[in-house]
């Protein structure tokens, strides 16, 4: 298991295009992917559905947990995808 | 054979099409069977299994066939309605229902949509919030699939036809194509329902409350609409479509007559000027109703935006809304009604009590009264607005002088904490009261005194003085605005304001109707609000008649006793001029 923390940059956080990219990439990789939001909540990494409704706006810490052969890359992958504010701006 | 149908002729027009039957799914349509036997599990899974492929199929498809007609955005929507059907926390999440809580796949669906819908709807974000009525949307299609009827859908709807359903329910309406849907024929419903009110705006025939005689049109059938007459006719013969054939173009004919009128003010001929305006649902109608020739918005009925939603509309949305009305119409006036809620109209989002008479229980002013978060919030929104028209502002079913007095000191507190926050309103806006009960129109002498206008509403004024449920076929035929006690309330509540230096409007029904015409001028009406369709021809009535002689009139209808005898001395007098 791998994880790390990130804070959301983008002006629009986890909206429709931000989640739909983040599940993107997330398909790429074997491993189970968690996002957890703050408050202890947490949804499946590759669910639109789940990231949308965790209301991640910015300013929001998140972790990325990932659990499989290619956790590393995965985590690596994704914090990377938001701390690049998913290419806006 | 052709066989020939009579509803209610609720909008004007011939129209001769295709059946479309339409039968509404809702998500939270009554489940007969909630729950299984361990046996039963994989069973529900495949069921599960199939609507969702299904569905998908269909949603593919859906895609294929609107691409060239639809916008991205519109594509957009069906396409996250796809992403959603491969969600690993969607359909998983309902099969786990089915494994862990033994429900049967219609339960298990309603629970998940439930859980994102309202998750969806508690949103701050705007675009989140919507995503809830797409979840709502695909929970719909999945219940569908899983009793395997055909998509049945009316945003859907992409050649010509002539609907066939039980009723329309507002939201219905809103999703229509009214470039594809001709005509409507529902088995419920009469003159003064939504479908009706909407059919008019939009110039749609319908014949309305056909009852179960309606069960004989089939998918695809021939249809003659009448909606003048209220006739439908299934599977007609040569002869019938050729004569209704000509009797439409007759009628086109006309109406290019009437048109002449609609930029035309309405003076009698002995130089008498009324102000025509116009009811209307939503801001977009505004627009609509200039074009048919009004002279301002005397019904602007709110409650749509609050129907129309999942969820209490802010301030701010209602506040877009309200200004949108108020720029269309500029310096035109635009009369708001606040909330109309309760009766036949009820919210997907909002529990109302259980009532033995919901016409006589919790609505309108009632209910806003006693929610005084969300009459102060629309309150708020409409003051907002109208900085930028000429906004009025009116209170429905008020009773008694204490419920005007109690909402206008909400309304004085909401001023209060707009000049507080110093947000601009219009400090002259006029304030007044619909008169639709008894009581009020009585009292109208005290009334006078503390608002600044009346507007009759006749749908519910004949409803509560003859204790007539207008939605009732069996005593339809007692509602009649001619009734000689209505007429009195009429006016009463007329002289009552002009002897305190105010005005009274009318927006129900019998402001539009042709017939009322030399009744409304003789007494005085100041302003006429009516659907926006019918403002060209009661333009041309005006213009034909003069005010000596409607007075002259009305002192004789005042001598009769009975609805016949005065319908028949007006259609008389009408017949003459």
């Amino acid at each position: 298991m791998f994880s790390t923390e990130v804070t959301i940059l983008n002006k629009e956080g986890f909206h429709a295009r931000p989640a739909q990219l983040f599940v993107e990439k997330s398909n790429k990789y074997q491993s189970q992917i968690k996002v957890i939001r703050e408050d202890g909540t947490e949804v499946d990494g590759k669910s639109i559905l789940g990231l949308m409704t965790l209301e991640l706006t910015k300013g929001k810490k998140i972790i990325i947990e990932a659990d499989g052969v290619d956790e590393k890359e995965a985590v690596e992958e994704l914090s990377q995808l938001i701390e690049s504010k998913f290419g806006e701006e | 054979m052709s066989e020939k149908l009579i509803g209610i002729g609720a909008s004007n027009g011939i129209k001769i099409g295709t059946a479309y039957l339409y039968k509404p799914v809702t998500v939270n349509s009554k489940i007969e069977r909630e729950t299984i036997e361990e046996s039963e599990i994989s069973n529900e899974l495949n069921r599960l299994e199939n609507a969702k492929e299904n569905s998908y199929d269909e949603l593919e498809l859906l895609i294929e066939k609107v691409k060239e007609s639809l916008d991205t955005e519109n594509i957009g929507i069906i396409k996250t309605q796809l992403e959603f059907l491969n969600d690993p926390s969607f359909i998983p999440e309902i099969g786990k229902k089915i494994e862990k809580n033994k429900y049967t796949a219609e339960k298990a669906i309603q629970e998940v949509v439930n859980f994102y819908s309202n998750l969806f709807a508690g949103m701050k974000d705007e675009y989140l919030r919507e995503r809830g009525s797409d979840i709502k949307d695909i929970g719909k299609r999945l219940l569908r699939n899983l009793v395997n009827e055909k998509s049945n859908q009316l945003s859907e709807i992409n050649e010509k036809v002539i609907l066939v359903t039980d009723d329309l329910t507002p939201s219905d309406t809103v999703q229509l194509n009214k470039e594809f849907v001709q005509a409507f024929v529902t088995r419920i419903g009469g003159k003064t329902s939504h479908t009706a009110i909407l059919a008019r705006t939009f110039d749609i025939p319908a014949v309305l409350g056909m009852g179960d005689n309606m069960a004989i049109i089939q998918n695809g059938d021939i249809l003659i609409i009448d909606g003048n007459s209220g006739i439908c006719i299934v599977n007609p013969d040569q002869d019938e479509i050729e004569d209704y054939q000509r009797k439409a173009e007759q009628e086109f004919e006309s109406a290019k007559l009437l048109k002449e009128y609609i930029n035309k003010q309405a003076i009698t001929k002995d130089g008498y000027q009324i102000e025509i305006a116009a009811n209307i649902g939503n801001p977009e109608e505004a627009k609509i109703a200039l074009e048919k020739g009004a002279e301002g918005i005397g019904l602007y009925r709110t409650e749509f935006l609050f129907m129309n939603n999942d969820h209490l509309p802010t301030e701010e949305e209602q506040y877009q809304a309200y200004k949108m009305a108020s720029e269309t119409m500029k310096e035109k006036p635009l009369i708001i009604r606040t909330l109309d809620i309760g009766g036949d109209k009820e919210l997907s989002y909002f529990t109302f009590p259980k009532e033995m008479n919901p016409f006589l229980g919790y609505r309108a002013i009632r209910l806003t009264l006693d929610r005084k978060d969300i009459f102060i919030t629309q309150l708020r929104a409409i003051l907002r607005a109208s900085a930028y028209g000429n906004v009025k502002i009116m209170f429905p079913m008020i009773s008694s002088l204490a419920e005007f007095r109690s909402a206008k000191a909400i309304y004085e507190e909401a001023k209060k904490q707009l000049r507080d926050e110093h947000i601009t309103f219009d400090e002259k806006i006029e304030l007044g009261i619909m008169i639709e009960i008894p009581s009020a129109a009585l009292l109208a002498d005290q009334f006078a005194k503390e608002v600044d206008f009346f507007s009759i509403g006749t749908n519910d004024l004949v409803q509560y003085t003859l204790a007539v449920d207008r939605m009732n076929e069996k005593v339809a035929y007692l509602y009649d605005y001619f009734h000689p006690a209505v007429l009195q309330l009429i006016q009463k509540t007329i002289e009552a304001s002009h002897q305190a230096g105010k005005w009274t409007g009318m927006c129900g029904g019998m402001a539009g109707d042709p017939v009322a015409a030399p009744i409304l001028i003789g007494l005085g009406l100041d302003e006429w609000s009516m659907d926006a369709s019918s403002i060209s021809k009661i333009k041309q009535v005006i213009s034909r008649l003069d005010r000596s002689s409607c007075k002259l009139l009305v002192e004789d209808i005042f001598q009769l006793g009975t609805v016949e005898e005065i319908r028949a001395k007006l259609k008389e007098f009408y017949d003459s001029i």
